[in-house]
């Protein structure tokens, strides 16, 4: 049967081209793989090669022809024992046309949030205590709790390892893993090479075949060197492979600033984090929410980014003495309730956001402070409710200003809580600048205390 | 430990395998190339989209390693991947949907030509990241090695890849830790349009894995024997708990390096001399036809065979439907924890 050459598309954008040259003419052989014409697309002048054997029946289109729309017929191929009769043939409309038709008219992508602010889209922010009332509390530094929350885990779950830089036989450089190898042995808690691409990438590997990876970072400032391996092959994974597999896994390590150690090692991530369709992000404050979350991250099925704090690290805090208790991911907690504004922190934000309210109190201001302790999922309810209460909003952070996660909280607040609002929302951040080293500076940099109550006498008209 | 030039490529005609093998790795080759044609064709057509690459010319590779895994190895790969796919046991049905962005296809349509997996077939992708493969290779054979089995990971890169950081990071960490891995190295000569001279001056791939303890070797990765039996000496190693292998198979793409290639970069002389002198899949028909293996009319019905399933996975992936809307926001997260290994 004599078959149509269609006008190829010859690259992903290409809509239509021009028939440069054709380098047959009617009535030559033609074996797969010839090259049959030159067309010049968006992009290049390419060769158009025969996918078939035949004979060119008839020239459609005459070279030097521009504007050929894809799959427009510019030849006619013969096959063994057809004459020129058949390519007329060939030449009437083709009603069976096996070219893609598009669908413009699939349904509407759906926006993130809603852009309404009616009492239908009442928050109805979850407040079910995370452990039972009476539990027996014991006294741990967040180091020691997420040391426990590791152990438990990896006692439990014989795929749970751990891997990272001297997390073995240094016993972690900043002692998070300490006592792991004793208990569990090389197998399971393994040093690396400071190779944070390389061992990110293994991590996920890993993942994929069956493992539970925990992945230590000795801070988050270098996964920077991993980012590929996180965003490209933890995240979007399971959405690539239809569901078929992900990489259940969990990133951790320091974040943020710690103390005199400039530029290079003092970035907070959350915000980029946060930012990405297929990780959530764990930032916890308390030594109780950094075991009960960290447990949590273990368990989940999909990658986590769990970013800690070297100065936590030593703060302690009443932890439930529970042989197994975890906290879900989007659940905030609310750590004082307050009537007068509402400030939204997490990680160490929380320390500069409680101090704060501890002293507005002494000024006669009645903050409610929430701890969102997860960034994505990330408990909108909680927020929202709060902020209808109390109308007024103030969102701390260690990160820097541009495209702040106070940012896409107030936009959030902004699209579903207007018109409860009385000022518009301050976000305290870390200043637009890379750490500086002198500890004049350095204090600067970073977001205060002092600056969250000047924020809140902001917005409450003080 | 030693990187050997060419080691392998003894291993001609008198390779010990059966008549029934020989049709096999014709088939399975040819099998490769017509669905590659036929993805040409079609993108052509304008059914797929985005970046395709082609993997006609380097068929031997892994119809050859194919022939030395057993069940429960595991594959990984780059961007061309379709013959990889193939190769596995994957349903042409499937790959070829994705490539059309159909509900049919592995990935639900929602990865493409160059993201597509299968947990079945031990198949782990498809990447679309230069290298990062690599380091998932090794991840999958460290979490074999953590279990206590005797699989073995492929990790398939191609020379532009070779060049990568983390391919010098993977190679380090895979054998310090024993990891059962045979790294593949796919030199095809041309990183997209960059020759492996214009690359680096150290072109012998083989050797790279030296500095690190890895033995290696060069390949000829236009005779699907020699790649056999190169795969089964690198496996061999693997299985013992020896740590990692690298095989440096030198192989050639006759089509661009994507779709959009207009492939100025190398002479169509030289294609056409490959193509005619050094074809895997005429190197094997000719085996078969003078060694009185098969018969012309044998491999004719062969052809007609693959034809068939060819067109029928181009039926199946132009009849599929697009994904329904609701897939946009599937898959994103689970709350099942996956079966992966």
């Amino acid at each position: 049967m004599a078959t149509k050459i269609l006008m190829p598309a010859l690259s992903p954008t290409m809509e239509e081209g021009t028939l440069a040259k054709w380098l047959k003419k009617e009535g030559d052989e033609i074996s797969a793989g010839d090259i049959i014409a030159e067309i010049e697309t968006d992009k290049a002048t390419m060769e158009f090669e025969a996918v078939d054997e035949g004979t060119l029946g008839k020239i459609l289109v005459a070279e030097g022809t521009s504007g050929v729309k894809v799959n427009d017929p510019i030849a006619v191929m013969l096959e063994e024992g057809e004459d020129a009769s058949a390519a007329e043939e060939a030449e009437a409309p083709d009603t069976g046309s096996d070219a893609a038709e598009s669908d413009d008219e699939g349904e509407p992508a759906k926006a993130p949030a809603q852009a309404k602010s009616s009492d239908d889209d009442m928050p109805k922010p979850d407040t079910t205590p995370d452990w039972p009332e009476g539990t027996p509390m014991k006294t741990q530094t967040v180091r020691e709790a997420l040391r426990d929350a590791m152990a438990e885990e990896m006692r439990s779950d014989d795929t749970v390892f751990v891997m990272g830089e001297e997390v073995a036989e240094y016993q972690g450089a900043y002692k998070v893993t300490q006592g792991l190898l004793d208990e569990f042995g090389d197998r399971r808690v393994i040093d690396t090479p400071i190779t944070e691409h390389g061992f990110a990438g293994l991590g996920v590997g890993a993942a994929f075949g069956g493992l539970r990876p925990i992945v230590e970072f000795m801070t988050f400032n270098f996964a920077m060197q991993a980012m590929d391996q996180i965003i490209n092959s933890a995240a979007k994974t399971l959405y690539m492979s239809g569901g078929q597999m992900g990489a259940p896994m969990v990133f951790r390590g320091p974040n943020g600033a710690a103390a005199r150690v400039a530029a290079q090692h003092s970035q907070d991530y959350g915000a980029w984090y946060a930012h990405v369709p297929g990780l959530k992000v764990v930032q916890p404050y308390s030594a109780a929410d950094a075991k009960g979350l960290l447990k949590s991250a273990i368990r989940d099925p999909n990658p986590v980014i769990f970013l800690e704090n070297e100065i936590l690290y030593g703060r302690s805090f009443e932890v439930p003495d529970l042989e197994d208790f975890t906290i879900p991911f989007g659940k905030a907690k609310i750590w004082r309730e307050g009537s007068d504004v509402t400030i939204v922190s997490w990680g160490i934000g929380m320390s500069h956001a409680l101090e704060a309210a501890d002293k507005l109190e002494k000024e006669g201001i009645d903050a409610e402070v929430i701890d969102l302790r997860t960034l994505r999922p990330v408990d909108y309810d909680t927020v929202l409710a709060s902020v209808r209460k109390t109308n007024r909003c103030v969102t701390v952070e260690e990160g820097f200003p541009v495209a702040s996660f106070g940012n896409h909280l107030s936009a959030v607040i902004m699209e579903r809580a207007f018109d409860w609002l009385d000022a518009p929302v301050i976000n305290c951040t870390g200043k637009d600048v890379p750490m500086p080293y002198a500890a004049n500076l350095e204090k600067m940099a970073l977001v205060t205390s002092d600056e969250v109550v000047d924020a809140v006498k902001k917005v409450t008209y003080r | 430990m030693a990187a050997r030039k060419g080691s392998a490529s003894g291993a001609k005609a008198g390779a010990n395998v059966s008549a029934e093998e020989l049709k096999q790795y014709y088939h399975d080759m040819l099998l490769i190339r017509r669905f590659e044609e036929k993805a040409g064709q079609l993108y052509g057509m304008g059914l797929i989209g985005g970046f395709c690459h082609l993997y006609i010319g380097q068929e031997a590779v892994v119809v050859g390693l194919e022939a030395a895994a057993k069940e429960g190895d595991k594959r990984v790969t780059s961007y061309r991947d379709h013959g990889h796919m193939l190769a596995c046991g994957m349903d042409p049905k499937g790959v070829m949907a994705e490539l059309t962005g159909r509900d049919g296809g592995y990935s639900k349509g929602k990865g493409g030509s160059m993201h597509m997996f299968s947990k079945e077939k031990h198949f782990y992708g498809g990447h679309g990241i230069v290298a990062a493969q690599v380091p998932i290779g090794a991840g999958l054979a460290f979490a074999d090695k953590y279990k206590g089995n005797d699989n073995v990971t492929f990790t398939y890169f191609g020379d532009g890849a070779a060049n990568q950081g983390q391919v010098a990071e993977t190679y380090n960490m895979a054998q310090l830790w024993d990891l059962p891995v045979v790294f593949v190295i796919e030199n095809n000569q041309y990183a997209m349009g960059t020759s492996v001279k214009r690359a680096t001056k150290s072109p012998d791939f083989y050797e790279r894995g030296i500095a690190y303890g890895i033995a290696g070797e060069e390949v000829d990765g236009m005779d699907v024997l020699a790649v056999k039996q190169a795969g089964e000496k690198a496996v061999a190693h693997c299985r013992s708990g020896k740590g990692p292998y690298i095989l440096e198979i030198k192989t050639y793409r006759y089509r661009g390096h994507s779709m959009s290639d207009p492939a100025k970069y190398r002479t169509r002389e030289e294609v056409q001399k490959m193509r005619e002198e050094r074809d895997a899949i005429e190197h094997i028909r000719q085996l078969l036809l003078t060694g009185k293996h098969a018969t012309e009319d044998e491999l004719k019905q062969v052809d007609k065979d693959i034809k068939a399933i060819v067109n029928g996975a181009a039926d199946f992936a132009k009849e599929s439907p697009e994904p329904s809307a609701d897939e946009l926001y599937t898959d994103i997260y689970t709350d099942v924890a996956p079966q992966n290994a």
